[in-house]
């Protein structure tokens, strides 16, 4: 058995390192289409200011990108390094889309991404353009296939249990793809990806208004993020609603968890929109509550039940029996005995092997757990329902906040005077951590709401963790901190140094800095990049 | 569509396939890291090495990406117990892997020389440290692993890491090191102009000399000195197995018998020593394209000399031999083998495809000059 130590910190590791990575993987989400969308305005006008945009949000853009790209190695050689019974029992089913990512995805972004950089004078504006559509379309790509393999940890379909192997194995790709817990995270991630991207641009180029800088380019990034970000946000909400639907279907607890639901209420269910979530008594206390939502969000109906964590609990327990019985039968069958009836009587109680195999953290014969033990292992099946609770609720609310910011911003962009509405540009500027408290308040309640499994009702945490010590553990978490600190400082200093230069960065000789310079006799001639072939100065 | 037999031997030649392609690629950036700091004297001469490299870095790390994700999901056993058991090594690889997507795009974006030396040194360890520890890994694949199976196919390690520096593992390192800064300096060859491409001549005779030394020492060592494996039972290839089903022995002959057997495979050591003495003629004589055909060759000769000597062994234990994981049955189901390879046949075409695009688009040599036109635009 392994001790509960290694398995909290190789939690803590896996934790850290993959909050750590989606710091960065969601602006590069955003990011890419948004340059996208840039460089195919410059295609179209053939205005040199918006290929001055292109490039210098690109410049950002390539300073995020490099972390992601030396984070997300971490998380690939963390499934093998930290979690080998987890990659040896599903590697089977989880590891094809990983690998199915890289040939697909991986190759076409990065092969694309060193063109994007450093293509401009080789390649023609149509190639130059394809290959930033390519790169967008790769990262999301990558997307697609990295939330295939975790929609399948939620909800493992497609999949079942081979004694001979000791694993699980693919049954049915198709399933695998078309995992509808995988469609609806694919799209609503995605999505805040695409928010987190707008934002950035949205407050950066606020940033420049606020200061007078760089107005005509500050003003044609800003409508472009509102437009991507409206349209963006509005597709998390949805999804997120769908999502929501989606968890009421296949993952009853996590549900449950987030709304603090204690007792299965009559239909339709009310939704807790605030409260203080209690464990030690199970209920709710100063709960606030709307009448009806909770049922229509979960069930799509009236008169459908949302079962409640006490009901989960109990019912969970009868499938730890269950699972009991499975794991002797599965042990009849590993000494020796392949009987038809046996392995007929197995493969009718297998589907709750999962749930027999929470036990091995309190005995490591399973078939000999006590009654105490059997409480404590159902108990178990629930996650911490406060943290649970108030993630989703900062998930929520920051983005029905981001949702006003871009009603106001996109309204601005219309008519076209957002300069002159300094509370917008402040409002902009001060919601750039917004979507950041999302995106990691929002994988927080995915993955801790997961608890205790691993892969959903089949493999549970404890178990999937490597037979390492504790040494090695605390040895590599305080590597990866001190590292993954340094690293973000000098990504946070340059970061904020080439966004407070703007496009001045660039050193075309157009921008404020040089031509703040240009005044004093050392720059070049200043030339209008909203026109093609201007001499005159720019943002007249 | 294949048998469950063809497509674990589908997967093996994949794999290799793979980590040729890792080697060929990736290894000219971690070579060319490797030898940066040092046939880079100025600042400009460093930048040209690296610029080099820019447009291309990513996506040959992808190869890494893909390798990784390929023995995940064909040979999920060997990866749990590869990754597992190596704790510090592979943490040693991802760490030096750190320095380069980050030294690559941050170093030129201050003028700062310290801050430019700094990340030069940075460049230098994620080149030559995975290329030194890749090798180390592979030569303790011949000595075999400690490590065992339970019954629930969990696997225990009673190993270090220094346990992992063997003499032996040590030469293999510097095979890999020498091998692949020779690559990366027939690449700085191909690429640069004047003193850059003098020293990088110069390294790569160096280089590959080491280089073929050092293979034929191990080679040496391994038929006097290192004992292989053998499976002993009678097995069905074609059927479901788990690796406890088997039973392993050592003996001298082990990692010598598939060369007695099939005599064709002789050539890929022979390979992989022409292809070193190529290398070295060619940067004698200055032929960069000979050089670099030369090091390719000594690549893709090396790693099939590995797999031809280790095949069906993927980790042989060196506790419980029986524990040993072999491509017929540290596998993943026939299913996911048959989805993979579809995907493969597919995509691997059209990766190639639009990679050799790239390196069209990007080709010419590299000059002081165009750094300092481009002194803000590029690494």
């Amino acid at each position: 058995m392994i001790s509960e130590d290694v398995v909290d910190l190789s939690r803590l590791q896996f934790a850290m390192t993959a909050l750590y990575h989606f710091l960065f993987v969601p602006l590069t989400l955003g990011m890419t289409f948004i340059l996208a969308t840039m460089e195919t305005v410059y295609v179209m006008t053939g205005k040199q200011v918006y290929k001055d945009m292109v490039k210098f949000w690109g410049k950002l853009f390539g300073i995020n990108f490099a972390l992601g790209v030396t984070t997300g190695l971490t998380m690939e050689f963390q499934f093998g390094t930290n979690w080998a019974y987890y990659s040896h029992y599903v590697g089977d089913i989880f590891g094809a889309p990983l690998a199915i990512e890289g040939l697909m995805a991986f190759f076409l972004e990065s092969t694309f991404i060193g063109l994007f950089f450093f293509g401009w004078d080789r390649l023609s504006k149509g190639q130059h353009l394809a290959v930033t559509w390519l790169v967008a379309l790769g990262s999301n790509l990558s997307a697609l296939w990295i939330l295939i393999a975790n929609g399948w940890m939620q909800h493992p379909v497609g999949a079942e249990f081979n004694f001979e192997t000791m694993r699980m194995e693919l049954v049915d790709f198709g399933a695998l793809l078309f995992n509808p817990v995988a469609q609806v995270k694919f799209v609503h991630t995605v999505a805040s990806g695409y928010v987190t991207g707008a934002v950035f641009v949205l407050a950066i180029s606020s940033y420049y208004m606020l200061k007078k800088r760089d107005l005509g380019f500050a003003r044609r990034s800003f409508t472009i993020a509102a437009g991507f970000g409206m349209a963006s946000v509005l597709s998390v909400l949805l999804l997120g609603d769908e999502s929501g639907y989606e968890v009421g279907e296949v993952q009853k607890v996590k549900l449950a968890a987030i709304e603090s639901e204690w007792e299965t209420h009559p239909a339709p269910a009310s939704f807790t929109l605030f409260g203080f979530p209690n464990e030690a008594e199970q209920r709710t206390d100063y709960a606030v509550r709307i009448p009806w939502a909770l049922g229509l969000i979960a069930t799509r109906s009236i008169d459908e039940q949302v079962p409640g964590l006490k009901d989960l609990i109990a019912e969970n327990e009868g499938r730890i029996r269950n699972g009991m019985v499975a794991y002797g039968l599965l042990e009849q069958i590993r000494a020796g005995d392949k009987s038809e009836q046996t392995i007929a009587a197995f493969d009718d109680v297998k589907k709750d092997l999962g749930y027999g195999l929470l036990l091995k953290k309190y005995t490591s014969k399973v078939v000999d757990a006590n009654e105490e033990q059997i409480k404590k292992a159902s108990l178990d099946t629930v996650p911490h329902v406060p943290s649970m609770f108030w993630a989703f609720r900062a998930m929520v609310g920051s983005g029905v906040i981001m949702l006003v910011l871009f009603i106001c911003a996109i309204w601005a962009s219309a008519r076209g005077d957002m300069e002159h509405k300094p509370w917008l540009l402040r409002f902009a500027f001060y919601s750039l951590p917004l979507p950041w408290v999302a995106t990691q308040t929002g994988w927080f309640v995915a993955e801790h709401g997961r608890q205790p499994w691993t892969i959903g009702e089949v493999l549970p945490t404890h178990l999937s963790a490597s037979s390492l010590s504790t040494g090695d553990l605390w040895g590599s978490l305080i590597a990866l901190i001190a590292f993954y600190t340094a690293l973000l400082v000098v990504e946070m200093y340059l970061m904020i140094r080439f966004s407070k230069l703007g496009p001045s960065s660039l050193h075309t000789g157009r921008y404020h800095f040089e031509k703040l310079a240009g005044s004093t006799g050392h720059g070049e001639s200043t030339t209008n990049p909203l026109d093609k072939n201007s001499e005159q100065p720019a943002n007249a | 569509m294949f048998d469950y037999e063809t497509l674990k031997v589908i997967w093996w030649v994949l794999v290799g396939v793979l980590l040729i392609g890792l080697a060929l690629t990736d290894g000219f950036d971690m070579g060319a890291m490797a030898l940066m700091p040092f046939v880079g004297k100025t600042d400009n001469e460093r930048r040209v090495a690296i610029n080099t490299i820019a447009p291309h870095w990513d996506g040959n790390q992808v190869w890494l990406i893909t390798a990784g994700g390929a023995l995940f999901a064909a040979w999920p056993m060997a990866y749990a117990t590869a990754f597992s058991g190596l704790y510090w090594a592979m943490l040693l690889v991802l760490f030096g892997l750190f320095f380069r997507p980050v030294g690559f795009d941050y170093r030129s974006k201050l003028e700062n020389k310290k801050w430019r030396d700094i990340w030069d040194w940075a460049l230098f360890v994620g080149g030559a440290l995975p290329a030194l520890l890749f090798g180390v890994a592979f030569g303790n694949l011949f000595l075999g692993l400690p490590f065992r199976l339970d019954e629930t196919m969990r696997t225990s390690f009673e190993g270090s890491f220094f346990s992992l520096l063997h003499p032996f593992a040590l030469i293999a390192g510097v095979v890999s090191l020498s091998m692949l800064s020779a690559h990366g300096g027939s690449w700085l060859m191909l690429r640069t102009d004047e003193a850059l491409h003098e020293r990088s001549r110069q390294a790569v005779k160096i280089c590959s000399a080491v280089f073929v030394a050092c293979f034929f020492l191990a080679g040496l060592w391994l038929v006097l000195g290192v004992d292989g494996y053998n499976i002993s039972s009678s097995f069905d290839p074609n059927g479901v197995l788990n690796p406890l089903s088997k039973t392993v022995t050592a003996d001298n002959g082990g990692w010598q018998a598939n060369y007695v057997r099939y005599p064709i495979t002789q050539l890929a050591p022979l390979a992989g020593l022409a292809g070193g003495v190529l290398a070295f003629v060619g940067a004698h004589l200055n032929r960069a394209n000979l050089t670099f055909a030369g090091t390719s060759l000594a690549i893709t000769g090396t790693i099939c000399t590995a797999g031809f000597a280790l095949f069906p062994f993927i980790f042989p234990s060196s506790i419980d031999p029986a524990s040993s994981l072999t491509m017929w049955d540290a596998v993943s189901s026939k299913k996911t083998l048959g989805v993979m390879t579809v995907a493969a046949i597919i995509w691997v075409p059209i990766v190639l495809g639009y990679t050799a695009w790239c390196y069209m688009s990007m080709w010419g040599r590299l000059t002081n000059k165009n750094i300092e036109a481009n002194s803000h635009s590029l690494y």
